[in-house]
């Protein structure tokens, strides 16, 4: 088995191939933009940093778009940040058009909302360690409590079309989306990889997860 | 809610962590992965490096000390000291580190912060401002200047307005520094503080001057941060992270525990 985390030129990998390593047991960590070695892994971590018209850009010139497609569909997939956001159909970073995995859009923290229950104002990016609400439960929450903080920083949200996809959810000051599930797909806001034990038991997760519901191509073609 | 965060800040230089670490049961106190993984465990939100040494020469070894430390403690790392370039950006980022402070450089040329969010992302980009208190008439609102080279070089910046352009120019976070304070344990500048983070919308880590436990409250309940910073109260065993995160709970404010 091996263990690709998608390398489209953008962020820090390394943080993300190390946590990985660290909890894969021995399991082979692969970087890299080889749409074969996308297609020959079992799973794949598809992470992100920066701005979102940037990552999308890079991702299409280097011709990762199918191969990314094909396995968001048919493996265990994990996003994480952008690479969250990039599975949606548009954001307001750039007013870019996303992968449309998933149908809903990717939103600004509204300047006017960002005040807290003191009347004082929240920052932008929402950086820091916040407590996330698990919405239903999920193999990917195995032996992470209720409401654990994890670490974010961001400045973009997805709010997704069906609600059946929210898997958790922070607030900041308002509920907001920040893990979204469908079938072998897991993706989150925040980053397992900076979020010591919650984060590396989340990734631990990902790596032991057994896919038992049907993968969103097996559903798609029974429908 | 987002709970504020606790930082302890080592200096490092030659790749070793210098000034006063005090860990009673470490076997070398100076190793950087023994003493990130000590403040790991006693629960702090990040770290930060910052290479006082900051010559070019030794900037391979401060890059193989921020890979070993990132590949053993998992928790967000700022590492600063000597940026100077994008490439100096992208090599710690690609060593390990999730934060690049910057600070005499950005004063010297601007734009690099600009180049630098541009390309990485505004996340990963700290300015740290190096701040000291003009005196002026005694009732006439404080006023701050930027300092650079270590608080040794006056820049006739007003800090403030130094920050929103900043802030402007693309940057993710201030880590703010009192020069009047730095050293003195008598506190932050809660002024200071205050007026930077009310001000900006960017997250501000107030940075110099504490000497107890009651100083990173206060730098949280009145100077309004968004995170605190201090060094020595950690490194010489004083107090833990914990026990300033109890404080804060105390007084009402969310920490991750």
């Amino acid at each position: 088995m091996t263990i690709v985390v998608v390398d489209y030129g953008m962020g820090n990998l390394r943080s993300v191939a190390k946590a990985l390593e660290h909890v894969a047991d021995g399991v082979p960590i692969v970087v890299t933009d080889d749409p074969a070695q996308i297609a020959r892994a079992e799973r794949i971590v598809f992470p992100g940093q920066g701005a979102m018209p940037d990552c999308m850009r890079e991702l299409e010139a280097r011709g990762l778009r199918a191969a990314v497609l094909d396995a968001a569909g048919n493996k265990p997939f994990l996003g994480i940040c952008i690479g969250l956001q990039m599975l949606f159909e548009r954001s307001e970073e750039g007013d870019t058009l996303g992968l449309a995995i998933l149908s809903g859009d990717v939103v600004r923290f509204p300047a006017e909302a960002m005040v807290d229950a003191e009347g004082r104002r929240l920052k932008v990016p929402h950086m820091g360690w916040n407590q996330v609400h698990q919405s239903e439960p999920h193999p990917m929450w195995t032996g992470i409590a209720d409401a654990t903080r994890f670490y974010f920083v961001h400045s973009y949200f997805p709010q997704p079309a069906q609600a059946e996809l929210v898997a958790g959810y922070s607030h900041y000051p308002f509920a907001f989306c920040c893990a979204v599930a469908r079938a072998n797909l897991f993706a989150v806001q925040f980053h397992p990889e900076k979020s010591h034990r919650a984060g590396l038991q989340l990734l631990a997760n990902f790596v032991n997860w057994n896919v038992r519901s049907g993968t969103i191509a097996e559903r798609a073609r029974c429908s | 809610m987002l709970a504020k965060r606790i930082i302890p800040c080592l200096d490092v230089a030659g790749g070793r962590v210098v000034k006063g670490i005090n860990f009673v049961d470490l076997r070398d106190a100076g190793d950087p992965v023994e003493v990130a993984r000590r403040y790991d465990e006693q629960g702090a939100d990040e770290l930060t490096f910052l290479d006082i040494t900051a010559s070019s020469d030794a900037r391979s070894t401060l890059l193989s000390m921020v890979e070993a430390v990132a590949a053993q403690v998992f928790i967000p790392l700022t590492v600063g000291g000597g940026v100077r370039s994008v490439a100096d950006v992208r090599a710690l980022l690609n060593a390990g580190a999730d934060k690049v402070s910057i600070n005499t450089a950005a004063v010297q040329t601007p734009e690099l912060v600009q180049q630098a969010a541009g390309r990485y992302g505004a996340q990963c980009i700290v300015v740290a401002i190096d701040a000291k208190r003009v005196v002026d008439t005694p009732d006439a609102a404080p006023r701050w200047e930027v300092f650079t080279h270590g608080g040794r070089r006056a820049t006739g910046l007003d800090a403030l307005d130094w920050g929103l352009q900043m802030q402007d120019y693309g940057a993710g976070e201030v880590l703010l520094t009192s020069m009047d304070r730095d050293g003195t344990r008598i506190g932050f500048d809660l002024a200071l503080t205050r007026a930077f983070s009310d001000a900006l919308t960017i997250p501000i880590i107030a940075s110099g001057g504490v000497g107890s436990i009651a100083h990173m409250v206060e730098g949280v309940t009145q100077g309004h941060a968004d995170a605190v910073l201090a060094a020595s109260i950690f490194h010489y065993g004083e107090h833990t992270v914990g026990e300033v995160k109890r404080a804060l709970e105390a007084a009402g404010v969310e920490v991750r525990r």
